[in-house]
Parts: structure tokens; sequence; C-alpha cells
């Protein structure tokens, strides 16, 4: 396996070893190597961000990408290859699909999808309509039950995911943005303690693996900083779309916990957290994962 | 009713074997990141050890430690130490600590706690992310945690 060979790698080694002789184990982090992300040979990503002040407690943010090989990289790269896209285009026609009883579809109020254009960096935020910390989910699904008088959609279902991907593309190169301002502040607070609440049985917080330990492997696995700039993500593991709390509850799982629900407070708080702790990167999805 | 009177005495005399040979979780005593008194009175298998801890199911020490005598096991993860050597860093006593409860001998470290039955945080079963059905086994049983100790034991520099 490859290793990088950076001043800090370099001293966080020597260090680590000096501290396991002395009888504790401290292995740091390590950054990945990093190069530029350029979707369609012209739109370039800001894959590497100095962190927001207050809201991270991180040094340097990452993309997920930086963390992958270079031929998961370069799907990501090319809408033709990026498979996200499938999935894009059957959101656009769900866009102009009329449904429910009020005789409506996505475009008869919002007219283009390019509408949605900043949308996706700045979500989650207090929604005027709903009253509330509210997900990109929830005003889809606000929309289709109070405007268009049509079923709600399953949290992480496909068409969700699918139509959630279609609103993050809109805003791909913009840089996430969402706000801690007093109105979800409770919020964000909560949304931090889950994050370094070490869950389950193997007692591990999300900070343990994604803050403490990216950039290194976990059996075959690399972890990444555990941004969520890119998602809805598509995973080769799975072969489709994957939203923000799904993942969420795969991550706890794994810890050998009793999982939150997509869609429940928990996740919805937790993914304002999250979503901060990412400021300053570019909003990338849909991407392409292991 | 003698065949059942001595099935009963087996039985028992087997449980009072069992209750005498095996220190539960919570009677572990840990002594200056040390835990002197082995968990069962079976002493410790390498062969078996070094089963528990290259496979995914059972220990699976690898995910996160490397271990160049395992290069039959593919994937070592470096989120902790290597374990090379770690029978010459470290004591049997030492070793059984670290094993069985790392956070009371590293009280920062991620790695879990082998020989502990709670309390968690939203503890689950398994790996299904539903609540547990009752009180949590430990991870690895008490002579597992030996087994595991006397192939450590056999890594040297």
């Amino acid at each position: 396996m490859k290793k990088r060979v950076t001043l800090k790698g370099a001293a966080a080694a020597a260090m680590a070893t000096a501290v396991f002789a002395a009888g504790t184990s401290v292995l740091a982090e390590q950054d990945p190597t990093v190069k530029e992300m350029v979707v369609n040979g012209e739109e370039v990503m800001t894959v590497v961000a100095d962190p927001q002040p207050g809201v991270s407690e991180l040094d340097k943010l990452y993309d997920g990408w930086l963390f992958r090989s270079e031929e998961t990289q370069a799907l990501q790269m090319d809408d033709f290859e990026n498979p996200g896209m499938i999935f894009v285009e059957q959101a656009e026609e769900m866009w102009n699909t009329v449904e429910g009883s009020e005789g409506k579809s996505c475009a008869s109020c919002h007219g283009d999808p390019s509408s949605m254009k900043g949308v996706r960096a700045t979500y989650p935020k207090m929604s005027p309509s709903l009253g509330k910390l509210a997900t990109i989910e929830m005003e889809v699904n606000n929309c289709r039950e109070n405007r268009m008088g049509a079923e709600p959609w399953k949290y992480t279902g496909g068409k969700m995911t699918a139509m959630n991907a279609l609103i993050t593309l809109q805003s791909r190169g913009m840089p996430v943005d969402v706000k801690v301002d007093d109105a979800v502040r409770a919020n964000w607070e909560h949304g931090k303690e889950l994050y370094y609440a070490r869950t389950g049985q193997l007692e591990l917080s999300c900070a343990n693996c994604h803050e403490q330990h990216y950039g290194e492997r976990i059996r075959a696995d690399m972890l990444s900083q555990g941004q969520i700039n890119g998602f809805p993500a598509y995973r080769l593991k799975n072969g489709k779309l994957n939203s923000v709390h799904a993942r969420f509850k795969g991550c706890v799982r794994d810890t050998r916990a009793e999982t939150y629900k997509p869609g429940s407070q928990a996740f919805i708080d937790l993914e304002l957290y999250v979503a901060t702790r990412g400021n300053g990167l570019s909003v990338t999805g849909p991407s392409v994962r292991n | 009713m003698k065949r059942a009177m001595l099935s009963m005495a087996i039985l028992v005399a087997g449980t009072v074997t069992a209750t005498a040979a095996e220190i539960a979780p919570n009677d572990v005593v840990f002594n200056d990141g040390a835990v002197e008194t082995p968990l069962t009175d079976k002493p410790g298998d390498p062969a078996a050890g070094r089963k528990v801890v290259g496979t995914k199911s059972l220990g699976n020490c690898v995910a996160c430690h490397q271990v160049s005598e395992m290069s039959d096991v593919p994937f070592h993860g470096e989120i902790g130490p290597s374990l090379d050597g770690a029978g010459d860093r470290y004591t049997e006593a030492e070793l059984r600590a670290i094993i069985a409860d790392a956070k009371k001998v590293f009280p920062d470290t991620v790695m879990p706690s082998f020989y502990k039955t709670g309390p968690y945080i939203r503890p689950g079963k398994a790996f299904t992310g539903k609540a547990p059905d009752g009180p949590l086994p430990p991870l690895l049983s008490a002579q597992q945690i030996e087994d595991v100790v006397a192939y450590l034991k056999t890594l040297k520099e």
C-alpha cells in the first residue's frame, strides 16, 4: 500500500512510535494526496478548504473524492461515466410529472430544475414554510403533501434520493454554506453531541474514524473525513444513489448500535452539524464512492 | 432415578467448574495497566488466538492492526499500531488488560473493549442496527481473550 511521505505524516509516525514505546497508543490522521477535481473538463471543484472557525474541529477539509482510487475518481469527473447521472435523468422526468390531487408537478411552481441553484449549498436550514430545521427531503415531501396533494416519498427511497441528486446538481461547484444561527443553534449543538457520542458495543463515534483516523485503512477501506458535500453518493458497492441519512444509519449500525431512523430529529441535527463541518468545500454531488 | 441423579450431579459439577474457571467481565481486576490473573484456568491456545485475530466474525483485530506474521490474511488496517513484536513490548498481564478493555489502559483509545458487558450508548443486536433482545455478552469470551493473549505472546521482534 502507498504511504504518503509528507512532513506531517512522517512527524506523526515518528511521534506515534515514540509515544507508543512509552506505553500509550496515539496514531494521527493522514492527509490525502491532493489533486484537482475538474468535472467534464471544465468545472473546477474545491476539494480542499480551510474550515470555518468555530464550526469544525478539523485543521483542513478534504472532499471524500480525494480518498478514493484513481478509477473511482475518474468516474466522478465525467458525467457520462458517473452512474449517479442515470438517476438524475430519472428525476428530471419526475420533476415534470403531474401527480396528486392538485394536478401539479414540481415544474408547475418551480419551473426549470435550475431554479434550485443554491438550495443544496445551504441545507439543512430553518424552513419558513415548515417552521423548523429542514432537510431537502423534508422540503420535497412538504411540497408533495401540501402543495401537490401527493403521497410523500420514503425518506431514503430511490425517488427521493434521485430528486435530491437533481436538486444537488444545480448547486455543483458552489461552496457549502450552511448557517449556524440562533434559530438552529440547539439543533447544531445536539448534532455535535451525537457526532462525538461513542455508540454501540464497539463504542465508536463518528469522530473516532472520520476525525482521528481519516486517510488510514480500516481493513481494505480507506477512511475519509465523512464529508457530505458529495451526497447523494452513487456507491459501486450497492449500485444505487445513497442519501446522507442512509449512510449515517449504516455507520451507526457498524458500531453494533441500535441506529436512529432516517428522517429522525437525531439524524436531521447530525446532518446539520456534519454539513457545517464541511462549509467551504464545493457541492460535488452526485458523487461516486466505493 | 439413579441415572437422573447422576446426570444432575454431573450438571451441577459442570456448572461449578465453569463458574470457578472464569472471571466475569465485571470482576476483572485491572492494576496499573495489567490484569495478572488469567480469565480462565485453561491455558490460552495460540493457534485458536490467531484465528480470533484474523477472522472478521471473531476479533477482527486485523481490521485496525497490521500483523506481518499473518500475511495469509488479506487487507490489514492501519488504525492501531502494528502488532509485530507485541510479545516483546508487553507482559502477558499487560496484553490481557489491553485486549480485555483497552480503555482501562489507554483512556482515549478508539479500540473496542472486548471483555465488557456495558454500559453502552445505544447498544445494538450485533450488526443489525436493531435493539438487543437482552443483556449483551462480551465481544469475546474469556477463553478467546486468553487465546489471543497466547498468540500475541508469540509475536517477537
